[in-house]
């Protein structure tokens, strides 16, 4: 059972990131640096959805290049009802609920009946008819996207369209997916998800319909994954079928990889890791530009550090940076 | 009735369909005799697509820049192979699928690094730009040439396969992978020149559309998908299974798209189908091929010797 | 308990599995020898549901079970362990027994409480590898242990299931003759109380276990009995024991 909770130089790490996460906003109005917020709103954003990916990826072996389309759904399922001007928050939650649980349903009862390479091709397939249907939905911008004028409404007491609520609104969720999927992987159901990631055969002579396990698991998955997207979708202002992309799909698998799959704080870490080296890289290299050391260092080069990082992590860093930390530890 | 309208869709779909050939033959041997998932396959369609416009420029000649940019794409995939490539065959899925994504970030920014954001238009000589009649028919010279050009390289492979003694590793590279390793062949040398070749004409691919749409960053990544769908459909590891499926998805893509609405408006208010034709035209084949999974998992044309 | 009725599987133009016809008792455990290649392991599989039978039936507790998947076996009180270990390895020794605990209680669709330090599941994970004797070494890393844990661990998967009929698929496989002894002490232990269909290469551990033996050859049953009866046998003697 150690495993699955914080050791002890992981878990003061861990909970030094919570920290971080709740103390962003004061340096935030301490620095007058609001551009902060909005990144660390999507690192927790992403993180959830990175966090649904590695209940799959992570503890259910189940490796789906589609799950971008549930961020997608979540977050038309804001901005549909905001274009017909309906507000409510809690419409916007249960419709997130209710349409990502019945997509992932349906799907899953397909794809899960397929395995390995088979599996990735599936779950990206419906991946793409999702986005493809958006994108041909021109009454809702087609392949423009849609502008959220006005964010969920959840009542007086929680002000969405203050960024500071809105933040904290986020992280709430974050820390009760944190608590809610750490009791799930170490539930009953959690053991057999495990289970059958490790010896399917095996699990199945045990008497466990290891199928009816990882649907519920998937539909499970798909749900928090659309919580996620409303809340990018709130985040943003701007939602579009670009998020559905499948590269996006391959981002959300990067950030589990690199911070360590089946581990409950790697896809945030994965997620915080990924993100700020998307917004410090460009920095950096503008910076070493100004420096003008005589090369003029192409702006497009961080998205090659980013696709070798990438590379490194898979070839040499097995384990991402939970991995790394709990290495340090050991040696 | 005039038929010019239904021909040109039915030679784009053609069209479509023998570039996804090409770039799905090399994809579905990869996967097959290697079992790798290759996402960055899309990259060499398009640096293939970038080295015939720069060649074009400098040589003046569609046809011969063609010819130099496949092998040289052909090159580009002999050293992605010998550098990384080969260190994952023994790998899981999951870090291939991660590797070539990280690979497809590096070879969009090389290529925006090398030729800038804009894209390439590559001109055509004026014998094949245009379009020819026959009996009142119009066909676009250019796009015929493509698939005939396509049919060709699908006979050659036809015969390199069928025929050589690489042709037959490589068949029962598809079906039995460890068999060929105890033939006591040289494997290493066997997965590079598959995976080389797969590349070459992937770039093939990309070249051969660039003249029609211009060359794009990225522009490997959407049409990588469609190649997926196609091995998938045709059975991994079997170049007929490609080809046919490539055949067959190109023309439901292409037709779909021009032709839904008015079957739908068969049966379905005008309103209703103008909403649902362009967004159901292009989940036809997806669906086609989660029906393909569900009912044939091992496509529909898999390679022979494998259950 | 268990009878196995004109049993057939064939593998392309093989018949690995021909005509077989067997009845286990309850509380009897019934071993299955025969040389290599025998069909034995085929034929485990399909009691245990992995394999589809090309023809024939099997029934257990006079209910037809020919056509249910394993883990439907499994649930109905089926339990196997494997040849060649087949665990959860990156579990520890008491994770993978609690798995098969949690296996009778019920479904498993419980969400919230934790199954890490559920007594319910615990204890009695404990007390299967008491049996097999691998309770000091509960929190190891099913990985990081030796074969012949392995094989114990097996063992205390399928006891702790607490199935009606337990498949034995060689359980002494690959084991050292002190480890051997040991395991067949363990099976003793339960002799009488369980009913086992048990293969095995091991002819001690076969003569001291098994109150009933089937003598398989190329997929066919050439004779069941006693052991006297076995030793006796002169075809037995030809086509098996001779060669040993």
């Amino acid at each position: 059972m150690k495993n699955y909770l914080p050791r002890s130089t992981s878990g003061i790490f861990y909970t030094g990131v919570v920290l971080v996460f709740a103390l962003i906003p004061v340096f935030v109005s301490l620095s007058g640096q609001i551009f902060y917020l909005d990144i660390f709103s999507r690192i927790m954003v992403l993180g959830i959805a990175a966090m649904s990916l590695n209940l799959l990826i992570g503890y259910g072996g189940m490796i789906s290049l589609g799950h971008a389309a549930f961020l997608g759904i979540g977050a038309y399922c804001v901005g549909i009802p905001v274009y017909y001007e309906i507000y409510n928050g809690w419409v916007h939650l249960v419709l997130a609920i209710v349409v990502c649980g019945i997509f992932a349903l349906v799907t899953g009862a397909i794809s899960l009946r397929t395995k390995g390479v088979y599996f990735i091709m599936i779950t990206l397939a419906f991946a793409q008819m999702v986005y493809f249907t958006f994108v041909s939905l021109e009454e809702y911008g087609g392949d423009d996207g849609l502008v959220i004028e006005l964010r969920s409404e959840f009542g007086t007491w929680l002000d969405l369209e203050d960024n500071m609520v809105l933040y904290y609104t986020i992280f709430g969720v974050l820390l009760v997916s944190l608590f809610v999927v750490n009791r799930l992987v170490q539930a009953r159901f959690g053991r057999v998800i495990l289970g059958s990631k490790y010896n399917e055969r095996r699990m199945q002579s045990l008497g466990f319909d290891t199928y009816r396990y990882r649907l519920v698991c998937y539909v499970i998955s798909g749900i928090l994954c659309g919580i996620a997207g409303l809340f990018l979708g709130n985040f943003t202002s701007f939602i579009s079928p670009e998020m559905m992309d499948w590269t996006r799909s391959g981002e959300l698998i990067f950030m589990v990889i690199l911070g360590g799959t089946g581990v409950l704080f790697g896809p945030i870490i994965g997620a915080g890791v990924f993100i700020l080296l998307e917004v410090w890289l460009p920095q950096i290299i503008t910076f070493i530009n100004k420096l003008e050391l005589g090369v003029e260092l192409p702006h497009e080069l961080w998205h090659l550090i980013l696709g070798a990082i990438l590379i490194a992590v898979v070839l040499f860093g097995r384990g991402g940076i939970h991995g790394l930390l709990t290495r340090r530890k050991r040696g | 009735m005039d038929w010019n309208p239904f021909l040109i869709q039915f030679i784009n779909g053609l069209q479509l369909g023998i570039l996804l050939f090409l770039l799905a033959s090399g994809l579905t041997l990869i996967f097959g005799i290697m079992d790798f998932i290759n996402l960055a396959h899309g990259s060499f369609y398009m640096v293939g697509a970038y080295f015939c416009a720069t060649l074009t420029f400098l040589t003046g000649s569609f046809v011969l820049a063609a010819m130099i940019a496949v092998g040289g794409v052909f090159i580009v995939g002999v050293v992605v192979e010998t550098t990384i490539v080969n260190r994952l065959y023994r790998a899981d899925h999951l870090d291939q699928v991660l590797v070539t994504f990280g690979l497809i970030l590096i070879f969009d920014t090389l290529v925006q690094m090398i030729w800038g954001p804009e894209g390439m238009v590559i001109p055509l000589p004026p014998v094949l730009d245009g379009q020819f009649e026959v009996a009142s028919l119009v066909f676009p010279t250019y796009r015929l040439l493509i698939i005939v050009s396509g049919l060709l390289v699908a006979a050659g492979l036809y015969l390199l396969v069928m025929k050589t003694r690489l042709g037959m590793l490589i068949r029962a590279g598809a079906s039995n992978r460890v068999m060929v390793s105890a033939l006591g062949v040289n494997i290493n040398r066997l997965f590079l020149i598959v995976f080389a070749l797969g590349a070459a004409l992937a770039g093939l691919s990309g070249l051969l559309i660039a003249p029609i749409t211009e060359t794009s960053i990225g522009m490997g990544n959407a049409i990588i998908i469609l190649a997926f769908v196609v091995i998938i459909v045709g059975g991994i590891g079997s170049i007929k299974g490609a080809f046919y499926a490539a055949l067959i998805i190109g023309l439901i893509d292409t037709m779909g798209r021009s032709y839904l609405d008015s079957l739908l408006k068969l049966f379905m208010s005008v309103q209703n189908a103008e909403t649902a034709a362009p967004a159901l035209s292009a989940m036809l084949i997806y669906i086609l091929m989660a029906v393909v999974l569900a009912v044939r998992p091992q496509g529909l044309f898999p390679p022979t010797g494998t259950r | 308990m268990l009878e196995i009725v004109n049993l057939e599987k064939w593998f392309g133009g093989i018949k690995a599995v021909d005509n077989v016809n067997l009845r286990v008792n309850e509380n009897e455990i019934h071993a299955i020898i025969g040389p290599n290649g025998a069909g034995k392991t085929t034929l485990i599989s399909q009691v245990a549901g992995e394999l589809k039978a090309d023809s024939g039936q099997i029934r257990f507790r006079n209910e037809d079970i020919t056509s249910l998947r394993p883990a439907q076996r499994a649930r109905k009180g089926l339990a196997r362990s494997f040849q060649i270990t087949s665990v959860m390895l990156p579990m520890t020794l008491l994770e993978n027994v609690s798995i098969a605990v949690q296996n009778r209680k019920g479904h498993s669709f419980r969400f919230w409480k934790s199954a890490l330090d559920d007594n319910e599941l615990i204890d009695e994970a404990i007390q299967a590898l008491r049996m097999v004797g691998l309770d000091d070494r509960a929190h190891r890393i099913a990985n990081e242990v030796s074969h012949g844990e392995h094989r114990q661990l097996e063992i205390a998967m399928a006891i702790a299931m607490e199935p009606e009929l337990l498949l034995l698929d060689e359980p002494t496989a690959g084991m050292g003759p002190e480890e051997s002894t040991d395991l067949i002490k363990i099976l003793q232990r339960v002799k009488g109380q369980k009913t086992i269909l048990l293969i095995e290469h091991d002819m001690d551990a076969v003569f001291s276990l098994a109150d009933q033996i089937s003598v398989l050859v190329y997929g066919r049953i050439i004779a069941t009995g006693t052991k006297e009866e076995i030793r006796a046998n002169p075809e037995v003697q030809q086509a098996y024991l001779g060669e040993g």
